[in-house]
């Protein structure tokens, strides 16, 4: 129980004054994303189930190799941020600052263990 | 996390069933009714009206209700011709405004409760304490900086056009409590309501704290928990797009970053 004004209680802590990076940041990787998805869907549906050796060589290959990592970190960090919107919207307190913690470092995990198999396979 | 499911002392239980008049054409109505007085869940009491002798709106049969059948029915009503905003409620599932809700436009039995997810006070009435709060919290009213002109503030006939679809909002609250953002973050987040005023504000070509109120907005919870869902265009029973209002917040945020 606490003696609070309405106005101070709608007030909360005032504005943050951030949001608008976080929303174009959406904004942009979304746009990305719409180029990428198809590009890689076209590139790694090719060479879906062919042999270990002619993937490897595929993917030894500058077009393939860059359209596949682009898609794995830009996928990724648009997960990132979309999944700190869905946590924001849906959990509260310290429970809401920890799935955020987890959600970002999955996705950085992620984008590491994507781009070390990428380049396994490159080189 | 957020509440799916209502707590235990909210469950409605059915009530109870008012006797049925003779006539041919008796609508049956299921009102959500709640006192705060007696301790007990809130239940779901059913009535009959005979619409030959009522009114063609939800709010006619509503009054009739409350006159001829059971006194201690309680709503808000003021103006019954959709400019005050009272008597807002969950009618057939939509937030409308029941003076300008038909009977013709329900089918089946008429299903009223109170506006979703807000505290109730009695049967129909919400406490809209937070929601007119947050309408006052954007400074709802012109803020301008330049010595006042000894006649009047100008404005070109295309720049009052931009008002419209704006000034007509009579914060009847049926659009936030129809928002699943709202439902769930409805102490932080403004609201489509809140947020159309607010932008009402910003496109006035005489207000000069855009910039203020801008920076009042930007905010992950207070702006940016609206997911253009919608629900709020759907609902407005004055025909407004709030949803189309904070796009056009976003996009000026996004103009003055990049």
């Amino acid at each position: 129980m606490a003696y609070l004004t309405d106005r101070k209680r709608a007030n909360g802590l005032g504005s943050s004054r951030t949001g608008t990076g976080h929303f174009w940041q959406m904004q942009v990787s979304s746009v990305a994303l719409a180029v990428l998805i198809p590009l890689f869907v076209i590139t790694f549906g090719r060479i879906l189930g062919a042999p270990y050796p002619e993937v490897v060589a595929y993917f030894a290959r500058p077009l393939p190799a860059i359209i596949t990592g682009l898609t794995l970190v830009v996928g990724l960090v648009h997960f990132k941020n979309g999944a700190r919107v869905m946590i924001e919207d849906y959990a509260r307190g310290t429970t809401r600052k920890a799935l955020i913690i987890a959600a970002t470092c999955l996705s950085y995990a992620c984008i590491a263990t994507g781009l070390f198999a990428l380049v396994r396979l490159a080189l | 996390m957020v509440q799916f499911t209502l707590p235990k002392n909210s469950r409605i239980r059915t009530g109870k069933t008012w006797p049925r008049p003779q006539g041919t054409n008796v609508r049956k109505f299921q009102v959500y009714r709640w006192n705060p007085d007696d301790g007990q869940n809130p239940r779901v009491d059913t009535y009959f009206v005979d619409l030959d002798t009522c009114g063609p709106m939800v709010l006619d049969a509503l009054i009739k209700i409350k006159t001829e059948i059971d006194p201690t029915l309680t709503f808000r009503r003021s103006c019954r011709e959709g400019i005050c905003g009272s008597c807002a409620m969950n009618i057939d599932g939509i937030n409308t405004l029941a003076c300008i809700f038909g009977l013709d436009e329900v089918k089946g039995d008429v299903r009223i409760y109170p506006l979703p997810h807000m505290p109730v006070i009695k049967d129909l009435i919400p406490d809209l304490t937070h929601f007119y709060a947050q309408h006052a919290s954007i400074m709802p009213w012109l803020e301008t900086r330049t010595n006042e002109p000894a006649k009047e503030w100008k404005q070109s006939i295309e720049d009052r056009a931009k008002l419209d679809g704006l000034y007509e909002c009579v914060m009847c609250a049926c659009c936030s409590t129809s928002c699943p953002s709202y439902w769930w973050n409805g102490d932080r987040y403004l609201g489509p309501a809140a947020l159309l005023h607010a932008y009402r504000w910003i496109i006035d070509s005489r207000d000069e704290a855009t910039g203020e109120r801008l920076d009042n907005l930007e905010d992950p919870f207070k702006l940016y928990r609206c997911h253009t869902i919608m629900n709020c265009a759907k609902t407005c029973p004055k025909g407004l797009n709030p949803a189309k209002a904070i796009a056009e917040i976003k996009q000026l945020m996004v103009e003055r970053l990049v």
